[in-house]
């Protein structure tokens, strides 16, 4: 792995609503090194979109404002800069590129992929459009795209939802960024078309070494690609480490109940699945005791009196919990049994502080 | 292989065809047909789950429509209860209506916003040919909430006011208010959470059950269907490829695209998932209005002959109830 390109510090990220203030995004810090995997997952709301889009700052505004933290890219803040500073600018696309879950929006219906395409191109690589429009049959063709210089002159609606999506891919990867951001970029096709793409984006990443980040709610999808997994949880991060840890030996009662609510082909289909109690809670006005406390089986009596745990490490790993107890029990992998659908389970470590 | 003797089927579809016209002009003239479902057929036996799975277009929603005629078919039988029930009039479907049930994928497109819950669950509940009084509605609707595993205190409420989890309960408990025999069951957990979906899965299997019901149950996901599902069917372009028992489906698999289908299926098992390699399969879903000649999945698949290219493969049954559509497999 390479030297860190990007350190996200406490990152807080709020819309303002008539309600109240939504804390999507509630003191988030991560970071991502040179040619590395991470992925973000988590729930729908649970804040993983918005974390990304504040790193480039393209939260809609207003509701949404970036409340605090910092975001170093290379070295500099880029909080440090307005949204439409011309630093800021140079860094969408060309520094941190994302893909987006629907490619149908995000591509303008009304111009074609060629367009489009040399648009960012000549914006990108200050190239005419001669020139541009080659690179961009080049492009197309880099993204496995049959029959480049007829797609050129498609428009959007004219292709499938696959080849769209490899159309984002190929806009993505062709500006030469130094981290892609990819925003469920599969949610949206079908299972078949969904392993092509994955593929696709995740040998090209290493092709041309590049950092990924993925944000999904699918932890299946991201098992097989991805270095570092974050978990997020009503606009924190809860448990972060790398795949192999968080998949075989998660610690935090949020990431292991959402192990046990995917149906796995491989088990008995007898089995019961144990779904997470209740649903996730509003982000307005929250309680400063644990966000997951009321679905949470293991709570005790710390979970009710204290303030939300902070991040901890555990042991000399890069794994990290924010949970007041530590739950020593794992649940998937092969060797190891499940829980029982009461979730009680005994305690490997004494409640820390 | 013996096969097992079964009781009667409750429903059974014979050679079910749909296809929509395509029109152009002020005349709206058809030039072209989109062949959605393209003659299938299936049994489904009482208070058993049959899944049907396969990606965007294949045309297993239209078959679930079809087989509860929501939609009237082009071709084909639709026997339920031993009456072909694929042309008959509106009215002649009247007492059909309430033994055959919808759920649908989107809990929200599905419910009046500007019904409460409890006028929602009161209109189904007054077209049950029992005849209530105000005070009995009122305790059925309470009854079906509490089924669903909602507070009866929720009558109030507006679906807005509900969650994704909430709402997809809600669709449930409709659709068991006239005490239905089967029920169509449209994706209904793809738009939930996983957290989410979970529950509403166990509550599909308790309500089974606990009510004897039988389902259709169609999805996009394999996993979830195998979980819930008796036997699956694997539906392409308008066309089942294989129908297998679902305990046995992850090993004895034969149909090249159901077996790229688990390949491509993410799992959570790390380590398998690490050690494991994909097929990954060329190219995309055909579109159903141009389909290819003689296998719909030739172009796709790495083991066609010539014969896939020019004659379609029909089912044949390869014993325990396992049947595939598909020239290179030995019987």
């Amino acid at each position: 792995m390479g030297e860190r390109i990007l350190e996200v510090r406490n990152l807080c990220t709020s819309f303002f609503t008539h309600e109240g203030e939504v804390k999507a995004v509630n003191d988030v810090s991560f970071h991502i090194d040179e040619q590395e995997i991470v992925a973000f997952v988590g729930e729908s709301g649970c804040g993983k979109t918005v974390t990304q889009l504040s790193l480039l700052q393209i939260v809609p505004a207003p509701p949404g404002k970036i409340t605090g933290g910092e975001v170093f890219f290379k070295g500099r803040d880029l909080l440090q800069h307005k949204p439409n500073s011309p630093e800021m600018r140079s860094v969408r696309g060309a520094g941190i590129a994302m893909i987006f879950q629907e490619p149908m929006t995000s591509l303008n219906p009304v111009f074609t992929v060629g367009h489009q395409l040399t648009d960012i191109i000549m914006l990108h690589r200050k190239v005419g459009h001669k020139e541009a429009w080659e690179m961009g049959i080049e492009a197309l063709r880099s993204v496995e795209i049959p029959e480049p210089e007829v797609r050129m002159r498609n428009y959007p609606f004219e292709l499938s939802g696959g080849m769209r999506q490899r159309v984002m891919i190929a806009m993505a990867v062709y500006c030469n960024p130094d981290i892609i951001i990819a925003d469920e970029p599969t949610t949206a096709l079908d299972v078949t078309t969904q392993a092509q793409v994955l593929e696709l984006l995740v040998s090209l990443v290493k092709q041309h070494r590049k950092s990924l980040i993925i944000v999904t709610h699918n932890l299946g999808v991201v098992t097989r690609y991805v270095d570092r997994i974050y978990v997020m949880y009503a606009g924190r991060i809860i448990e972060s480490g790398s795949t192999e840890e968080i998949m075989t030996k998660p610690r935090h009662p949020y990431t292991i109940g959402l192990l046990n609510s995917v149906p796995k082909i491989e088990k008995e289909r007898s089995e019961k699945l144990i779904p997470i109690k209740g649903a996730p809670p509003w982000l307005i006005d929250m309680d400063p005791r644990c966000t997951f406390l009321p679905r949470c089986s293991y709570a005790c009596e710390v979970c009710e009196t204290k303030e939300f745990p902070k991040l901890r490490r555990l042991g000399e790993s890069d794994h990290f919990i924010a949970c007041h107890r530590d739950i020593a029990g794992s649940i998937t992998g092969s060797t190891t049994g499940r829980l029982d659908s009461a979730g009680r389970h005994d305690l490997g470590g004494e409640a820390h502080g | 292989m013996a096969e097992t003797v079964r009781e009667n089927p409750l429903l059974k579809v014979e050679q079910l065809k749909m296809y929509f016209p395509l029109t152009k002009g002020l005349l709206s003239k058809t030039y072209s047909w989109v062949k959605a479902v393209d003659g299938i057929s299936f049994e489904i036996y009482p208070n058993e789950t049959f899944g049907l799975v396969g990606e965007s277009g294949c045309g297993k929603s239209t078959t679930g429509k079809c087989a509860i005629r929501v939609l009237q078919p082009t071709e084909g039988r639709v026997v339920y209860k031993g009456r072909d029930i694929a042309g008959l009039s509106k009215s002649m479907l009247k007492p059909y209506r309430r033994e055959l049930q919808l759920i649908f994928q989107d809990p929200y497109g599905s419910l009046n916003p500007r019904q409460s819950v409890f006028s929602i669950l009161k209109e189904a509940v007054v077209l049950d040919r029992e005849r209530h009084t105000a005070v009995e509605a009122n305790e059925r609707v309470d009854e079906l909430l509490t089924l669903v595993g909602l507070d009866p205190d929720m009558k109030s409420r507006y679906p807005h006011e509900m969650s994704g989890g909430q709402r997809q309960r809600l669709g449930i408990a409709r659709a068991l208010a006239c005490n239905p025999k089967l029920v169509v069951c449209d994706e209904p957990v793809s738009a939930l959470d996983v957290s989410i979906q979970a529950q509403i899965v166990n509550l599909f299997r308790e309500l089974q059950a606990k009510l004897g019901l039988t389902y259709l149950f169609i999805a996009h996901d394999l996993a979830v269907v195998r979980h819930m599902a008796d036997r699956i069917a694997i539906m392409y372009l308008g066309k089942i490829v294989e129908v297998i028992d679902s305990d046995h489906i992850f090993r004895e698999a034969l149909h090249p695209y159901t077996v790229a289908l688990l390949s491509a299926l993410p799992t959570t098992d790390y380590y398998q998932e690490r050690k494991r390699s994909r097929i990954i399969l060329e190219g995309e879903v055909p579109s159903p209005v141009n389909k290819p000649a003689g296998c719909a999945f030739h172009p796709r698949c790495k083991y066609a002959t010539e014969t896939c290219r020019q004659v379609s493969p029909g089912l044949r049954n390869v014993g325990r109830n396992h049947c595939v559509a598909c020239h290179n497999v030995a019987v």
